[in-house]
């Protein structure tokens, strides 16, 4: 396959960036992208030029760490993957792609496609856990879960916190992230405890972190790649309206 | 120097740790808050470990290469972990999983160390079910377990194909309380370049801030490395692709011993390799192994056919085809340990019987459980990892058979640690995949996030403090110490020296080519000749290296070629004290194979009157290494053939 890409070259957090247009030769489409972006790379190296730096590391989908805009979608054209997972076969020779970092005020570029998402971090800080100690915990079997409730907290759990729903909201909108971790805990009896707090923290954090609000468009549930509902969401809103009022 | 003590408390078995915890020295809370405790690696060891120490009450600060503590590859951990619960009513017990760990590890681990993964195993579960972990359940509510590789019992506890992602994310989540709590200060995008000893002791670490390329001196009573393996001096692997040995490498520097490096593990079933621009391998979990069948077309002609094109797996016709592990090991048939089932696939496509473009992939049948259970019974319980591999390869794992082949994927030898998890430098410890004590030649399914998280929550926890008791008059150190801003020099004058050389090749590049040797004469078999050969090779390519590579951009600035020329330069080191392991192991045992030392039927054979010994080697200077031996009393365990036919 035979490419152009406009990348995204920004040298630090305080420089202005630019689009620079490059051109590959030979891609095959069994390539991942960032395998794409590695043969980049490394003709760039060749040429004496800065490589591109990209965040990345597991390459499996799962750490969360890759975070592209391509095309003007987050992870890419393909869904329910991560960058990492998408592969060459879904673009045509002779494709122009053009690929961005994160756009979210909370997610400042640090270079090139590298943005800082420790935002997301002091979210989790505020209660997006259970407080028990190591050792103090009962048989596990004493706390039983349905089924149900169980599969449910764990379509929830399986957020992997890369950002794409920040980066695919107009509003830079944190709901899905934050959501996905209060409905997990939500629907076990081992969160009930602390329900209250944990949603108005982590709420009130994620607005003075300068995310955005949640205006029912749900471009976070389409290109989130491990496909969080958006009713996590609503489950957030109800826990946020209970603590409130009761 | 060192000497080579592990010890291992008095009395039995079964009342070794019980006894030591009840005898160990402790420090009073007012004491706690006055020691400073360094842990490397956010994975589930360090994550665990640095929560429980900061609710007992010490200053920790914790350091990730990765932009978050949730990023370390124990999240990329599928299939599940163990613990003797026996809730299937199965016969389970703590006896029997340790029993099966140390077979399973192929009689080269400590008997003391392992009866205590498995004493703890059971806490490890009431902890994580209470962090609201969401594991799988029954319709009664209660957890649900499934059997995993190298065991006659199920249990395995799991979360999906995504279990080490919510065990982390647990441990992630007890991390951040902390954090907010103000007891653990974590340093994200942070790497450790060296470790800092003043007068014997290890107190404190080298780190550089990978965003601005400062190097940063950080004092601590003790250090704990809990850097995961070293599975990418292979290059390609099932690492993540920062996943480096440095720290390890850095502190072996130091005169921490590395003990058994060759025992690497070749997982058996990963998406096969398929393109020389490959970055890494993809596994697919053990779990499969559970519904999924292995096999190779019985006749080579249509495994040759197979290979161009011309007959599809679905067409094979049942008696032509050959389910070689159901047929070698009827007792334990697809569930037989890693080594075993990947030495097993090599066999059959070293002997034409290989399938797909390369010849080098068997065939993971999901037909019959899928006619048994149904099609939505098997999404239940695989649906992320069929989903994945349909990503990657592009066909449809429900309707055509899975293809795979083994591939490079935990690393059991490590720095060698004592029974509490401290090196052979006092107050510096190794948790996690980064140290050697648990596994043995052989890790089995499901006992690396068991070891992972018992070392985090309730094994160093408890040594440590045994260690600091003895520090709690000495006071905090300032880094202008003479000894850290040597140590700092030291590490400033090697990253020049990599950016000086403006070379002509690329760090990957270099990588690459060991990897090729590695995966060549040191992979899935060895021998005497090819190991030497692989000696002479590394040696040739790390002189290469230092002449001719090429690193753009300075030094004090993000320069993510730096940071992967860093990691290489160790690898290049690791790679030949793995080969002179594998020479000096005359024997072949769990994952480590020499073609020499074999049965008739081809299965390993071990030597226990000459190696029965942890292998703990000590750095003299590049390329030269010294062997000490610690010899493994089995108390308990009669030492036997490992059989699983």
């Amino acid at each position: 396959m035979k490419l152009t890409l406009k990348i995204w070259r920004q040298k630090d957090a305080k420089s202005i960036g630019k689009f620079v247009t490059y051109s590959l030769d030979n891609i095959s489409p069994n390539c991942s992208f960032l395998e794409m972006l590695d043969i980049l790379n490394e003709e760039l190296i060749g040429k004496n030029e800065e490589p591109v730096v990209f965040d990345h590391d597991c390459r499996e989908g799962i750490c969360g760490m890759c975070s592209l805009y391509i095309n003007g979608r987050p992870h890419g054209p393909d869904d329910a993957v991560t960058a990492c997972q998408l592969h060459m076969r879904k673009f045509r020779d002779g494709d122009t792609i053009v690929i961005e970092p994160w756009r979210a005020k909370p997610f400042p570029v640090i270079k090139d496609l590298m943005v800082d998402r420790t935002a997301f971090d002091k979210i989790i800080q505020e209660g997006g856990y259970i407080s028990v100690n190591t050792g103090g915990a009962a048989e596990a079997n004493n706390i039983l879960v349905g089924k149900e409730n169980s599969e449910l907290a764990m379509d929830a759990a399986a957020c992997i916190g890369c950002g794409a729903c920040v980066a695919a909201c107009k509003n830079a909108s944190a709901m899905l992230f934050v959501s996905a971790k209060i409905s997990q805990f939500a629907l076990l009896p081992q969160g009930q405890i602390e329900a209250k707090q944990r949603v108005k923290r982590m709420v009130k954090k994620m607005d003075e972190l300068g995310f955005g609000n949640c205006t029912n468009t749900y471009a976070c549930e389409a290109e989130c790649p491990k496909l969080i509902s958006r009713s996590n969401i609503a489950r957030m809103n109800r826990e946020f309206m209970c603590a409130k009022v009761i | 120097m060192a000497e080579l003590n592990s010890k291992i408390p008095k009395g039995p078995l079964t009342s070794k740790w019980t006894h030591y915890k009840d005898h160990q020295n402790l420090v009073n809370p007012s004491n706690k808050r006055k020691l400073d405790i360094i842990i490397v690696g956010t994975g589930l060891a360090g994550s665990a470990a640095a929560a429980s120490l900061g609710e007992m009450g010490f200053n920790v600060k914790i350091f990730c290469y990765q932009d978050s503590p949730r990023r370390a590859h124990s999240i990329a951990a599928q299939g599940g972990i163990n613990a003797a619960k026996n809730y299937p009513n199965d016969g389970d017990s703590i006896y029997r999983l340790f029993y099966d760990t140390i077979k399973g590890g192929d009689y080269r681990a400590r008997e003391a160390n392992v009866y205590r993964l498995a004493e703890v195993s059971n806490n490890i579960i009431d902890q994580c079910v209470a962090q609201g972990v969401p594991f799988a359940r029954e319709y009664g509510g209660s957890l649900e377990n499934r059997s995993f590789g190298g065991a006659q019992v199920s249990r395995t506890f799991f979360a999906r194909g995504q279990t080490g992602q919510q065990l982390l994310l647990g441990a992630y989540g007890a991390l951040s309380r902390q954090i907010k709590l103000g007891t653990v200060k974590l340093y994200e995008r942070h790497e450790m370049m060296d470790v800092v000893i003043v007068d014997g002791k290890a107190r404190g670490i080298i780190a550089r801030d990978l965003i601005t390329g400062k190097l940063e001196r950080h004092f601590g009573h003790a250090v704990v490395v809990a850097t995961g393996g070293y599975g990418n001096v292979f290059y390609l692997s099932t690492n993540a692709m920062g996943s480096n040995t440095s720290a390890i490498w850095q502190i072996f520097k130091k005169g921490a011993w590395f003990a058994n490096p060759c025992f690497t593990q070749i997982h058996p079933t990963c998406i096969p390799v398929h393109g020389d621009y490959q970055s890494k391998l993809t596994l697919m979990s053990e779990s499969l192994r559970n519904d999924g069948r292995i096999w190779v077309p019985k006749r080579k002609e249509d495994a040759e056919a197979h290979r161009h094109g011309k007959l599809k797996a679905n067409d094979i016709a049942e008696e032509n085809r050959d389910y070689f592990l159901e047929r070698r090991y009827p007792a334990f048939g697809n569930l037989v340990p890693r080594d075993v089932a990947s030495r097993a696939a090599k066999e059959r496509c070293d002997a034409g019987y290989g399938v797909g473009s390369t010849g080098l992939a068997v065939f993971l049948d999901f037909r019959e459980s899928i006619g048994r259970l149904g099609k939505n019974v098997i999404e239940e319980r695989y649906g992320n990892l069929f989903q994945m591999y349909e990503k990657i390869v592009d066909e449809n794992p429900y309707e055509n058979p899975m293809m795979i082949y083994p591939a490079v994927h935990y690393t059991m030898g490590g720095t060698w640690v004592d029974y509490e998890l401290q090196t052979s430098v006092t107050g510096l410890f190794a948790a996690g995949e980064a140290n050697f004590s648990d596994h043995g030649a052989n890790r089995l399914g499901a006992s690396a996030l068991m070891q992972g998280l018992a070392d985090g929550y309730f094994v160093l926890p408890y040594t440590i403090q045994n260690y600091l008791a003895g520090e709690i008059r000495v006071a905090r150190m300032s880094t202008d110490k003479a000894e850290f801003a040597e140590a700092e020099k030291a590490v400033q004058s090697r990253l020049e020296k990599l950016i000086a050389v403006k070379g002509s090749r690329s760090v990957d590049h270099f990588h690459k080519e060991l990897g090729k040797i590695m995966w060549e004469y040191v992979g899935m078999a060895r021998n005497e000749a090819g190991l030497k050969k692989a000696i002479e090779l590394i040696k040739k390519l790390r002189a290469e290296f230092w002449k001719d590579v090429k690193i753009p951009g300075d030094m004090n600035a993000l320069n993510v070629e730096l940071e992967k020329a860093n990691r290489v330069a160790d690898f290049l080191e690791l790679g030949e004290l793995l080969a002179y392991d594998a020479l000096n192991r005359n024997e072949s045992c769990g994952g480590h194979f020499r073609e020499e030392y074999q049965t008739e039927e081809g299965e390993c054979k071990r030597n226990d009157d000459d190696y029965k010994y942890v292998a703990a080697w000590e750095y003299v200077s590049e390329g030269e290494f010294r062997l000490h031996k610690e010899e493994l009393a089995y108390e308990e365990i009669e030492v036997k053939q490992r059989i699983y036919k």
